[in-house]
């Protein structure tokens, strides 16, 4: 896996040095607020409503388990004895203080991590998908090239004071699971003929305005993509707007410019500076797809593990929902729902954290991912350990089958913590949980996504849920507006609004009544509420949600 | 003719430690809503607002919240500050913890 450079730990090192020094500043009164903020900022510290919150980095999703190790460590020293995963690939601890911050930012640096430019009108973490390096369908492990675009934009010069933040995406494979349409630039690896390279997407993102990516790149030779972002970014930081915020990301840049102007200006750009670039970047590449070797997976026969599948159907059930096929015939993925009915979607507590980096070291080959749908992930698993991991899961309360189900939902913070926020979210996906397992209907309705966010940032990617909804203060009250028929997926989408909001109380009821005209129209067993919804449009959903209300009327 | 002055308490968050505090009547820092000081006059909150944003060597982040008369002193109006006199709803963290200790 990834190591640090010394350069990289040197830089850690000396930001963590930093930061200590302004904190001792802002507590005795020689920093303001209004000098401290853009500071703490930058190294993932903000104020939400009940305490501060600390922003930490998880690169593309990657974790050893010495590092959940020390994750726990730092939840229950400093913090609640939790943290928050987030869609981003972070984890959040929600109440740290300001005085202990600096300690928290050392005992990080301790294993190799950190929380700069986790913030900031920067280029932040690069996601990619949880599977990287293990799913069966990629074409490539889109994690190196994920730390190549890091170790290019962490400080760049150029790419500090951007118009605004800068979110890149980057899948190796067409089923799409970071959901690149959504972001500023989304990288897919796709081949031609024998050569790899990427379909480059521009101008996503969600948020007040959503939008899809369009492509502006079928095929980007590899040896040319730092070049071709440098050049995205180069014509952004020119042509983006920096008089109002609201349209200020990209998205609006390439919107407003027409995707052929953006274009071409990327080219043009992109030509210039081509040749300044001279091949290092495809050596320091070379170096890190080394680091990225996958371990030497083992031998084992998958005898055992198909014989428990035919016994132990609790086995059978979780092994459906939450395990994926891995590149390696006798390996499969495993995602670890840290979701269990009524649990508030990505927090997961010190103990579990620590279960899991000992699973991870016992049969993972002591590598974890976090997904962005708020899960842990053990990328590689021998078929033959399966039947033990699952025992050792339901010992601890993880083994939850819900992967992809109703109860696996994206919620943001909301009203609980944030400080931005209009409505709360997590209480909305508990009560959304408990009432769909309550009434034995999870299983019968089958695959979907639902996404909550508690304010017009977007940040649960409501827009993108088969079912988004969406929190909302409308004159001192909760309000909850819903969309229909979003995706994240290769066939991304984004939600259309089913009509008017409904009050904090009404929100279960609306979801159950959209689910029992699903259950009640749906083609047959294997046809999903999202297939359904892409046959027969909104109408009947429509319906179903608002009819009574108009016949009471 | 203006409007009817909602009256108003100042809150913030305590710097060091990150949690919600109210200004009571003698400009000291209370961790409950109910002894902070109820402002009835525009120009009174303003200027006590003021007295709040120079104390940035205690707190961070002071503004006016709507509030109104109860039995205990000042209560929230908006559901936001109930929230912040509580703490998260997933889990009896905040204030709400305090309270049960
Ligand atoms: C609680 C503290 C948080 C704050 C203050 C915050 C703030 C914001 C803001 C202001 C934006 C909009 C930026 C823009 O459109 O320019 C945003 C976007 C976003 N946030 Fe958060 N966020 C928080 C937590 C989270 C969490 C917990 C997640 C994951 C569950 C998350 C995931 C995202 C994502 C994916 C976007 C991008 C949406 C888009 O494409 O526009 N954020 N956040
Ligand atoms: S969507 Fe809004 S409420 Fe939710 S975390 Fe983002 S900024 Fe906060």
């Amino acid at each position: 896996m990834y190591n640090y450079s010394d350069f990289d730990e040197a830089f850690v090192r000396t930001r963590a040095a930093q930061f200590r020094a302004q904190v001792e500043r802002r507590l005795d009164g020689s920093l303001t607020e209004d000098e401290f903020r853009p500071l703490r900022l930058m190294n993932g510290v903000y104020l939400q409503l009940h305490a501060y919150m600390l922003r930490v980095a998880i690169p593309y999703g990657t974790l050893r388990a010495d590092q959940m190790r020390q994750l726990a460590h730092i939840a229950e020293t400093y913090d609640k004895g939790y943290g928050h995963f987030t869609t981003r690939q972070n984890i959040q601890f929600n109440w740290p203080k300001l005085t202990d911050i600096p300690d928290i930012i050392d005992a990080l640096a301790d294993v190799q991590m950190h929380a700069i430019q986790t913030s900031g009108n920067t280029i932040r973490n690069v996601t990619t998908d949880a599977f990287a390096g293990a799913a069966a369908d990629e074409v490539a492990d889109p994690r190196p090239v994920a730390e190549l675009i890091r170790q290019w934009s962490t400080d760049h010069a150029e790419f500090q004071f951007l118009p605004r933040k800068f979110k890149i995406a980057i899948t190796g494979s067409a089923e799409d699971r970071a959901v690149i349409r959504a972001h500023d630039v989304g990288l897919e690896l796709v081949k031609r003929g024998d050569e790899i390279g990427f379909k480059v997407l521009v101008g996503g993102g969600l948020g007040r305005t959503p939008m899809l990516a369009p492509v502006i790149r079928e095929f980007l030779p590899k040896a040319d993509l730092l070049p071709y972002l440098e050049a995205i970014v180069s014509t952004y930081n020119l042509m983006g707007r920096r008089d109002n915020k609201y349209k200020a990301r990209i998205k609006i840049t390439v919107f407003e410019n027409g995707l052929d102007t953006f274009r071409a200006a990327v080219e043009e750009e992109f030509a210039r500076i081509r040749p300044a670039f001279s091949g290092v970047d495809q050596d320091v590449l070379a170096g890190i797809e080394a680091q990225f070797a996958p371990p030497a997976f083992k031998n084992t026969p998958v005898e055992f593990y198909e014989k428990s599948l035919e016994v132990d159907p609790l086995f059978k059930t979780w092994a459906k929902q939450n395990l994926a096929a891995h590149k390696v015939e006798n390996h499969a993925i495993v995602t670890v729902s840290i979701k269990e009915h009524g649990a508030t979607p990505g927090d997961a507590s010190a103990d579990q954290m620590r279960l899991l980096a000992d699973l991870a070291d016992r049969y993972g080959y002591g590598e974890l991912r976090i997904s962005h749908e708020q899960n842990v992930v053990l990328p590689h698993v021998a078929k033959a350990d399966l039947p033990a991991i699952h025992a050792e899961l339901l010992r601890a309360g993880l083994a939850t089958a819900n992967v992809g189900l109703i109860s696996d939902i994206i919620a943001c913070p909301g009203m609980d913590y944030c400080a931005l926020a209009t409505a709360r979210a997590i209480p909305v996906a508990q009560e959304i949980a408990t009432h769909f397992k309550a009434l034995g209907l999870e299983e019968e309705i089958g695959g979907i996504k639902i996404k909550i966010s508690g304010c017009i940032n977007a940040c649960g990617h409501h827009h993108v849920g088969h079912i988004g909804i969406l929190g909302l203060d409308r004159a001192g009250v909760e309000n909850y507006q819903i969309t229909l028929g979003g995706d994240a997926g290769p066939l991304a989408a984004i939600g259309e609004r089913a009509g008017p909001g409904f009050a904090y109380d009404e929100v279960v009821p609306a979801i159950e009544r959209i689910l029992r005209a699903y259950l009640a129209i749906r083609a047959d067993r294997e046809e999903t509420f999202i297939e359904t919804f892409r046959r027969l449009g909104p109408a009947p959903f429509k319906e179903a949600l608002y009819s009574e209300a108009r016949d009471a009327a | 003719m203006s409007r009817k002055f909602t009256p108003k308490v100042v809150t913030a968050n305590d710097l060091r430690e990150g949690c919600v505090i109210y200004m009571t009547e003698t400009g000291s820092w209370s961790m409950h809503h109910h002894e902070a000081e109820l402002i009835e006059d525009e120009a009174i909150a303003e200027l006590r607002l003021l007295k709040a944003l120079g104390q940035g060597d205690r707190i961070v982040g002071a503004y006016l919240a709507d509030a109104k008369p109860g039995l205990k002193g000042p209560e929230p109006i908006h559901f936001r500050e109930v929230f912040r006199t509580r703490g998260p709803s997933n889990y009896a963290h905040g204030k709400q913890e305090a309270a049960n200790v």
